[in-house]
């Protein structure tokens, strides 16, 4: 007995599941534990930073709304692309592969200009007296964007830029967001190397086929799992954090 | 076949060391876990030693401050994680393919990559003695001390970056052993008819999953703390230290479980075999067990009841940690009731065994005085804990790992151990363990605090600290008498049948040492306690040697793969371009891995 070679339906196990899959179910629990402790750390912590900026100063809804959609669909196009490899479409695996590994990128080149944007956020405050802007971020503005400000107005202009950008370092909301939402987009760029390695094997005669297809159901296993851990994500630190009611 | 560019030709049959590196025998691989794991306890072992000896009397100044702070923090995170989990799994790897009739585990090369990647952090922590000292924050690291801010040197990086390596190789052997044990089972061998050894491993390597990543996550967030300046544990932004309180003994207080239960299954072995009887209640052991494995999720803050959580939280963990006791008093019972009316053969195994029963005991006793809050509150931080967790780990978890290694050194080694020298070392080590630690709950109810490094003649510790100080020495002196036994009786020892002890499990149908098939025909499973019932029955059958066994190749790449994260991890501390280097020959390791078949074709 040894590793199972995935050429035959039936598994030559005691309970008839395949051994490999069953590792992967493991490893999905443990997993989720993983990401259940940076949560719980994100959520601990949520409301307690010293400084600004908070999730308020930064998310835009709209647009990480896009990129879990596309994320989403990339699950749908990942079903596609196991249907059509079990039915023994090669072309049409490859198309849904290749574009759900697409989805996966795009995902991914959201999160940069997203991580990128928060690092160089400003905002703009009005130098009149009792400028409301300044009264709302005041207790938020840390001592030197404070007297960034007050050089600032102080050249006579109506209207300061302060730097209001946010890295893992600045404060706690950065720190636990940068680290949870890190670990998961390195989850997504391991899925899409394995999704690309799929796809570009699929191109040696024999290597992915409808008799092999517990390979693209394990990579399908572990990106359907990616998925599922962002939305948790994009509820609890997105919409949570942008809506007072939460 | 293999489509990967690097052609490296398989080994198909090394020799000599190769042998040892390649083999991915999950029998070679359990020797060389509980080699690795034995030294590595000697190594813990002589730290204790100089501790002692430094308490050996008040106001001595053999070790400095600092010293004595590394010694304690490597003595605690080796024995745990370097000696006793891996001595643990020695026995999984040994084991349990032999007690489920299969011929290796689900995955042998991912067996191959979990040993040498513990190898590498044992290696990755202990280097930390020689590239500017030890970590020195105890071996729960509570922050903050263990920040940037109150810790400066490499100390803790090594510490945090060697406990990841450990575990990776720990999660990676416990999916390893799940799948095995739930897909690998010999026909006919259910679920209720599995030996206790395997059920409490099955139990074990789910909390290691399930524990393990909790753990992960509270030494990366240290780690980034330490490494790019995030506020994690960083009071003055908001950090909240308590935090690493909660995530550590969140995977610390199962942690306990996943040290103590392999021993309760290998005592759970031992004493049918030598009573001549079943198990008494085998259900209700393997329910208990159980039972332990999800409680033990509920009682981590008893580790924290002076943090001032609160009344409320106060109590329900009080109570959590009583209700725990219950599982745990019900298998002492259960064993009891195993040597009840049995006839008892008071071998050296069977000594270590009931030895484990009572040591195990006064050490469960005094951690239920622990779960009333209130008196924890006087307990906390002094040497009664100190006494109360060396009563369950030594006398709990390794006084039966010991008994364990004298009840299969015919099946490991294929030969007896000394009877005679076996006893006497079990005597001395018996009794000399009673020396070391039972002084200690007086020292510790008088007030002395764990962890200082000298104390004042005024206090009165004196008289007892330097018994425990003399009972350290006997403790050497009777490991010496095993160490020499087991050497011995290794190269020179009388050779051993299949199954010299009229035993119970599958293990001992084969010969001693089993093939590297283990079984020639895989068995048909009837009864519980299979062989036992058989060898009654007469049904045994003449064993049967065969050369047509098809067994996975050894290979290269999960060594590889584990070098890999060794000069990783020294790079992660040391050196960027090194950490790119080692990373990138796991990721070679791994794509040339997944591209090997188990088997090259004929
Ligand atoms: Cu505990």
């Amino acid at each position: 007995m040894s590793e199972p070679n995935n050429h035959s339906t039936h598994e030559d196990t005691t309970t008839g599941l395949n051994h490999r899959k069953l590792l992967m179910w493991a490893f999905l629990g443990s997993d989720c534990m993983f990401f259940a402790s940076l949560i719980a750390t994100y959520l601990v912590y949520k409301g307690k930073s010293v400084t600004g900026p908070d999730p308020i100063d930064l998310f835009s809804i709209p647009v990480t709304s896009v990129s879990t959609f596309v994320l989403l669909m990339s699950s749908m196009s990942m079903v596609l692309a196991y249907a059509a490899l079990t039915k023994g479409s090669l072309k049409g695996f490859r198309v849904w592969m290749l574009s759900t590994a697409i989805m996966g990128m795009t995902f991914l080149g959201f999160q940069v200009f997203e991580f990128r944007d928060f690092t160089v956020n400003e905002v703009k405050i009005s130098c009149e007296e009792n400028s409301p802007k300044y009264i709302e971020l005041e207790s938020k503005l840390s001592s030197k964007q404070k007297s960034d400000y007050k050089k600032q107005c102080a050249d006579g202009i109506e209207e300061a830029h302060v730097e209001f950008g946010m890295t893992p370092r600045t404060n706690l909301f950065g720190t636990t967001f940068f680290v949870l939402t890190g670990f998961h987009g390195a989850h997504v760029t391991l899925g899409v190397i394995w999704l690309l390695s799929l796809f570009f094997y699929s191109f040696k005669r024999g290597a992915v086929s409808a008799e092999r297809h517990l390979d693209v159901d394990l990579a399908a296993l572990y990106w359907h799992f990616v998925d599922i851990v962002w939305i948790v994500i994009f509820t609890v630190v997105y919409l949570f954090g942008v809506y007072e009611g939460f | 076949m293999t489509s990967f560019p690097l052609q490296i030709s398989r080994p198909i049959h090394p020799t000599g060391i190769w042998n040892w590196i390649t083999t991915i025998d999950h029998k070679k691989i359990g020797i060389l876990y509980g080699v690795s794991a034995f030294i590595l306890f000697i190594i813990g072992g002589i730290e204790a030693m100089l501790m002692r000896a430094q308490l050996a009397s008040s106001n001595l100044k053999i070790i400095d401050p600092e010293l004595y702070n590394q010694l304690f923090t490597m003595h605690g995170t080796t024995m745990i994680f370097l000696a006793i989990m891996p001595m643990g799994a020695a026995f999984f790897n040994y084991l349990i393919p032999l007690q489920i009739g299969a011929r290796d585990v689900a995955f042998p090369r991912l067996n191959a990559f979990s040993y040498w990647t513990f190898l590498a952090g044992a290696i990755i922590l202990n280097a930390s003695w020689f590239l500017g000292g030890a970590p020195n924050a105890g071996w729960f690291g509570y922050a903050p001390i263990t920040g940037k801010a109150y810790n400066v040197g490499h100390g803790i990086d090594f510490w945090i970056i060697s406990l990841q390596v450990l575990g990776i190789a720990s999660l990676a052997a416990a999916f390893n052993f799940i799948v095995t044990i739930i897909n690998m089972r010999a026909p006919g061998m259910t679920f209720s008819r599995l030996p206790v050894f395997t059920w409490m491993s099955f139990i074990t390597a789910i909390l290691l999953v399930l524990a393990f990543p909790v753990i992960t996550v509270a030494l990366i967030e240290l780690q980034f703390d330490r490494f790019y300046g995030t506020n994690f544990f960083i009071t003055s932004a908001g950090g909240n230290p308590i935090l690493w309180q909660h995530l550590f003994w969140v995977f610390g207080h199962p942690e306990v479980y996943i040290l103590i239960l392999p021993a309760m299954g290998i005592v759970s072995e031992i004493l049918p075999t030598f009573s001549k009887k079943p198990l008494f209640g085998y259900p209700v052991v393997i329910l208990s067990g159980i039972i332990i494995g999800f409680m033990g999720w509920m009682v981590w803050s008893h580790h924290m009841f002076t943090v001032g959580l609160g009344p409320v939280a106060n109590s329900v963990f009080a109570l959590t940690t009583m209700a725990i006791a219950i599982p745990t008093g019900v298998k002492i019972f259960n064993w009891l009731g195993t040597l009840w009316k049995g006839s008892l053969t008071l071998n050296t195994p069977m000594l270590y065994a009931i030895g484990f029963i009572l040591t195990f005991t006064i050490g469960g006793i005094s951690g239920v005085m622990h779960s009333q809050a209130a008196s924890d509150a006087q307990q906390q931080d002094t040497y009664f804990i100190v006494a109360h967790i060396h009563y369950v780990l030594f006398g709990g978890s390794l006084i039966a790992i010991l008994g364990g290694i004298y009840y299969w050194f015919p099946k490991f080694t294929g030969r007896m151990y000394d009877e005679k020298m076996g006893k006497l070392g079990f005597y001395a080590f018996f009794i000399a363990m009673q020396i070391t630690f039972f002084p200690m709950h007086f020292t510790g109810l008088n007030g002395m605090p764990r962890r200082i490094y000298t104390y004042g003649s005024e206090y009165g510790w004196d008289f007892w600290n330097l018994i425990s100080t003399i009972g350290v020495l006997l403790l050497a002196i009777s490991m010496v008498i095993f160490i020499y036994n087991i050497v011995s009786s290794w190269i020179g020892g009388e050779k051993a049948s299949g199954d010299p002890w009229d035993a119970r499990t599958l293990e001992w149908s084969i010969s001693s040492p089993p093939p590297e098939y283990n079984f020639a025909v895989i068995p048909t499973i009837e009864y519980r306690d299979d062989w036992w019932e058989k060898k009654m029955l007469g049904k045994t059958s003449e064993e049967i040697t065969s050369d047509d066994v098809h067994l996975p190749q050894p290979s290269y790449w999960p060594f590889i793969a584990s070098l890999g994260l060794l000069i990783a991890g020294f790079g992660i501390i040391l050196s960027i371009p090194v950490a790119i280097l080692g990373a990138s020959i796991t990721m070679i390791g791994v794509y040339a891995w997944s591209f090997e078949p188990v088997n090259d074709p004929h």
